[in-house]
């Protein structure tokens, strides 16, 4: 039997590299040995975007992307599909939990300094993940053609109008129409089911390609490849991938699908975080809801978006409000250039980056909760001073990150 | 950094729940909802056809799905089915839309996913918040939805109510008594938002009766993986 499967691997061999990839990507991958909890999220992100993958594709076995017909079909699903509302609700938990992990994943890099040389492509192939990932969201969302699809796509399609001159054009060739109605439904399904996805997987591609040239950083911060074992070239501090942290991942597997399992069983529209009540409400193009706010992985966004309410410097405030948002994102793309610290690991950094890691995580909370809300002159100054201090924290790191006091890194990994 | 972590998995915990404000000034009752109660569903549910089928729809609700609530394909027809219908058709409204709009104004809403919008407590407060005033078209206002389109349906059940102003306090007092008792009036709504909630979501008690045999399997597989990576990593430490 052995003999058998043994010849087979060959023949495969000869005609495809089967063992040789195999190898390189699992069971002679090696990653450092003291991966901790934050070490999760990327292989966690992988099996939701699996999961987003399959549940949808057999969504749209049963939905209409048709102004008139779409939020019907989606309760046929919910009631007359056999497990329609299971895979429904696979889908669209899968959505907010693709955010949550891909944020924890994105912070695990800010912690560990993992943004820095040499995996400056790698964190910038992520970057372009997330950009993707925030535009699949905003197209899925409009899909169910709820009250808050309708008028959060509004909210987010007269963005584009706000940019100067190209920006009118610009949103009547996105919308395929003048106002948002079914044309565009129709063109954000194909975006969302056909051109969205297949980017992304391209780019989960290169982001692993990536990885696997440059090797997986770690809590401490140091490149095992520095120590290798002289007699094999294998770095001392590093265990293969396959079997050790395979085994590892699947426990971390189990423990995610608990939560993602809870939600969508006993909780699916998470107190109204998930699935909005007001896109329970189907689309009514004559009548805006008193408050529209988008899903909550937008909110901090959505927030800065409000924060400027002046015009200054001869721009106008939507405008502003644009540049804010773009910015908040895009900025992640300069980390690895603003970090000048010597060393990458806030293990080893000192207390200048940890305040000001701080702060940057609870203006990113306080915003997301702000973006929640209806503006009051509170909430709107509240939003100014953490948007101000959400990009003091990346606008200073070159400055506060050279001077601060770090700890001396070791050698090797710690346990 | 297990601090940072705790924190971060606490905030990531608590975000989500942290209270959706209700918009409405009047304070909400609690509906009594229990959707394993089949004998309150199927009260609600024939209360549904008598009251609000005639203006409202449950248009992606199918007659046949009722036998979630115990009810047989002939029970549906017999006690659901007045229209003429088959059992096997969605819960079209009796009235045309553009009649609707003659006489109310707008086309009453389909009550199909009315729970999940607006929330089983303010639909219970709501049904028993309506009061007399002549200066609106239907003779009837509404404490927790001002001007509400939608005249008092059940004031033959509840009787009629008048508002009481005293100060900022507003509170509704029993002008004319109607069939029922208050507290038989309560149970009479207190179904037919029970039903409604289950409309909203036909599949919720078979969602968290799988829910329950899912959350055992994984801690079979908790246990199982623990062990596994246990044994495989006992060479790396």
């Amino acid at each position: 039997m052995s003999n058998l499967f043994n010849s087979m691997i060959e023949w495969i061999d000869k005609r495809f590299p089967l063992t040789s990839n195999w190898k390189a990507h699992l069971s002679e991958y090696y990653a450092p040995k003291n991966f901790n909890f934050w070490y999760f999220f990327g292989s966690l992100a992988l099996l939701v975007l699996v999961n987003q993958l399959i549940t949808g594709i057999f969504l749209t076995m049963n939905y209409k992307p048709d102004a008139s017909q779409a939020f019907a079909s989606v309760e046929y699903i919910m009631r007359d599909v056999d497990y329609g509302w299971l895979i429904r609700y696979m889908h669209s938990t899968g959505a907010s939990m693709f955010f949550v992990v891909v944020y924890l994943h994105m912070f695990r890099g800010m912690l560990y300094g993992s943004y820095r040389k040499p995996r400056e492509l790698l964190w910038l192939v992520g970057m372009c993940i997330f950009f993707v990932l925030m535009a699949l969201a905003f197209t899925g969302y409009i899909l169910p053609w709820g009250q808050m699809s309708y008028w959060g796509a509004q909210v987010i399609v007269s963005m584009f109008g706000a940019i100067p001159v190209i920006g009118d054009t610009l949103q009547q060739w996105l919308l395929g129409d003048f106002t948002l109605s079914d044309a565009a439904l129709n063109r954000f399904f194909a975006y969302h089911v056909v051109t969205l996805p297949l980017v992304l997987l391209v780019l989960v591609f290169v982001h692993i390609l990536a990885l696997h040239e440059t090797g997986s950083n770690n809590p401490d911060g140091i490149e095992i490849k520095e120590n290798k074992n002289p007699s094999t070239g294998i770095p001392v501090d590093g265990i293969p991938f396959h079997p050790y942290y395979t085994v590892k991942d699947i426990v971390g597997v189990v423990v995610f699908l608990f939560v993602f399992c809870g939600i969508i069983f006993f909780a699916p529209e998470m107190g109204g975080y998930f699935l909005e009540y007001n896109n329970f409400i189907p689309a009514n193009t004559l009548q805006t809801p008193d408050h529209i706010a988008p899903v909550w992985y937008f909110t901090p966004y959505y927030s800065m978006l409000r924060a400027v309410t002046v015009n200054f410097l001869g721009i106008e405030a939507k405008l502003w409000g644009v540049i804010l948002m773009a910015g908040s994102v895009v900025i992640f793309c300069f980390l690895p250039w603003l970090d000048r610290s010597p060393v990458k690991s806030v293990r080893y950094k000192g207390p200048y980056f940890k305040i000001a890691l701080t702060l940057f995580v609870i203006s990113f909370f306080v915003l997301g909760w702000l973006g929640t809300k209806s503006p009051t002159p509170l909430y709107t100054l509240l939003a100014q001073i953490f948007t101000v201090i959400y990009f003091a924290f990346f606008i200073l790191m070159p400055w506060y990150s050279k001077i601060d006091k770090n700890k001396p890194e070791p050698k090797r990994l710690q346990e | 950094m297990k601090k940072i972590t705790i924190v971060a998995i606490l905030i990531l915990c608590i975000a989500p729940f942290s209270v959706y404000a209700a918009e409405s000034g009047m304070p909400l009752e609690r509906a009594p909802v229990d959707i394993t109660d089949n004998a309150s569903l199927q009260r609600g549910a024939e209360s549904f056809v008598n009251f609000c089928l005639t203006c409202h729809g449950a248009s992606y609700m199918r007659y046949n799905r009722h036998r979630d609530i115990g009810y047989t394909n002939e029970d549906i027809l017999e006690k659901m089915v007045h229209t003429g219908q088959k059992v096997g058709d969605l819960m079209l409204s009796a009235m045309r839309t553009k009649e609707a709009e003659e006489w109310f104004g707008v086309v009453p809403p389909d009550l199909s996913v009315i729970a999940r919008s607006r929330g089983a407590d303010w639909l219970y407060t709501y049904l028993k918040a309506f009061y007399r005033d002549d200066s609106t078209g239907t003779g009837w206002n509404n404490l927790v939805f001002d001007r509400a389109a939608m005249p008092h349906v059940l004031y033959q059940l509840q009787g009629e109510q008048k508002l009481e102003v005293n100060g900022n306090q507003k509170s509704l007092l029993l002008d004319k008594p109607g069939q029922m008792t208050g507290a038989e009036f309560d149970k009479f709504v207190g179904d037919l938002i029970n039903y409604l909630v289950y409309l909203g979501e036909p599949h919720a008690n078979a969602r968290k009766e799988l829910g329950i045999k899912v959350m055992l399997f994984l801690l079979g597989m908790l246990v199982l993986s623990y062990f596994l990576k246990k044994e495989y990593w006992r060479d790396i430490h």
